[in-house]
């Protein structure tokens, strides 16, 4: 479901973290950032299954379609680039409110555009 | 090459009472450019920022002799800018390079919204982000180096070009071409655009608030409220998102700061418009980052994770579209 990267590629870029010398920085960062690779790993198995399921359901009724998520996603992505639904109608925008909030507590749970979209609503 | 070595040979070049560098270090960060901190034997304490030897040029990255000559050219306009002390020749044996004056402070977002040691200057730090953005769009453009133009359009054209060549399906972004496409406002006067005027440019002194504004790579001419958009990026107020500026300040302050020392009266809306597109800009950025590791030039975890920030812009986006 999630892209650019998806689990895989992030497994895989895990795979390939070395351990650096003690007290060198640039190793220490990279730590940090495979901490932040496995957290969001392993947010994304428990949370990942049900948000997409969940975002197929919005996407039939929205499109009137049928499929599997990347199908019906790209057929989102067309219908907005080429104007056949508007940038602002209101239940795209809301699909794409329940997506972003189900992906962000994956990717970057204490984000603070969470809080903001959510004071707002 | 030996940068400790080519400094200390330079050093009576930079300050008539220095005969060698001392303590040169190079700092962490800054993929395109290497930033050295050195100090002079009379104390002078110095930066030296230089092209890495045989490093790709980026195709936005401006010559470093361009952004020496454009800090020297704000300065006088009451912009504060590190003080430029040489551009470097190639008998300087540092390639493409310059030095400025060392400024004392901080430019981590992080600590500048948060830190105690900041709160007697945070308030009033937006409306002097203003103040000193109005100073840098006044900067006469005769006799500036060369620097490409680009207005709101073109901006845009530019960000769909790449986020299409990234083959990423992303409707928030699909809606957001759109939406800021049918908006995009006219350039009226081109002024000189800083560019990358955000938290991380900013060296913020705890006593005398902002004191440098770094990092010209980006500097091109066009609509003054795009540097004012920029710092409203939620990506770089570090949680503080009631503070839009930045983290520290409103948007009523930056404004009336911009206005105040002489800046061309800006809307709210256009600088939302701008705060918009840079959250957009900001998310194509992500997804070239993370290219890098796709296409397998830079297989590294950190190029694979950055990619994973797009969705902080994509909620960001939403948010500007919903309200």
């Amino acid at each position: 479901m999630i892209t650019h990267p998806s689990a895989a590629e992030l497994t895989e870029a895990l795979k390939a973290v070395q351990t650096g010398p003690p007290g060198d920085a640039r190793a220490a960062f990279i730590a940090r950032v495979a901490d932040n690779a496995r957290a969001t790993l392993g947010r994304e198995a428990a949370l990942g299954p049900a948000a997409e399921a969940a975002a197929v359901e919005r996407l039939r009724d929205l499109l009137a379609l049928d499929g599997n998520f990347a199908t019906l996603n790209e057929e989102l992505c067309a219908r907005l680039a080429d104007g056949r639904l508007a940038p602002l109608n209101p239940a795209v925008l809301a699909h794409l409110k329940i997506s972003l909030v189900d992906q962000i507590a994956i990717d970057q749970p204490g984000y603070s555009g969470l809080a903001a979209l959510e004071a707002a609503s | 090459m030996d940068v400790p070595a080519a400094l200390s040979a330079l050093a009576p070049r930079l300050s008539p009472g220095a005969t060698r560098a001392t303590n040169a270090r190079r700092l962490s960060g800054g993929a395109s450019q290497e930033t050295w901190t050195f100090d002079l034997d009379d104390g002078t304490p110095l930066i030296l920022r230089r092209r890495p030897t045989g490093g790709a040029m980026s195709a936005a990255a401006l010559p470093l002799s361009t952004e020496a000559a454009l800090q020297a050219a704000v300065a006088p306009r009451g912009a504060p800018v590190p003080e430029v002390v040489r551009v470097c020749e190639s008998a300087d044996g540092l390639g493409e390079a310059y030095v400025m004056r060392r400024l004392d402070g901080e430019t981590l977002g992080k600590r500048i919204v948060r830190d105690e040691a900041f709160s007697a200057v945070r308030p009033g730090l937006a409306r002097r982000c203003g103040e000193v953005l109005a100073a840098i769009h006044a900067t006469p453009l005769d006799g500036l180096p060369p620097l490409a133009t680009s207005d709101a359009a073109s901006e845009l054209a530019r960000y769909e070009t790449v986020y299409r060549q990234s083959g990423a399906q992303r409707p928030v972004f699909e809606a957001a071409f759109r939406w800021l496409a049918d908006r995009a406002p006219p350039l009226e006067r081109p002024v000189l655009v800083h560019g990358d005027f955000r938290n991380g440019n900013l060296m913020i002194s705890p006593e005398a608030g902002l004191i440098g504004v770094l990092d010209w790579e980006l500097a091109h001419l066009g609509d003054p409220a795009e540097d004012l958009g920029w710092i409203c990026v939620n990506s770089w107020r570090f949680g503080e998102w009631r503070r839009p500026v930045g983290g520290f300040g409103d948007y009523q302050d930056l404004l009336d700061g911009h206005a105040a020392a002489g800046g061309a009266p800006v809307s709210l809306d256009r600088l939302l418009f701008w705060q918009a597109l840079g959250s957009l800009k900001w998310g194509v950025m992500c997804l070239m980052m993370y290219a890098s590791f796709a296409s397998g030039a830079d297989r590294s975890i950190e190029r694979a994770m950055i990619g994973r920030r797009a969705s902080e812009t994509e909620i960001d986006l939403v948010l500007l579209m919903a309200t």
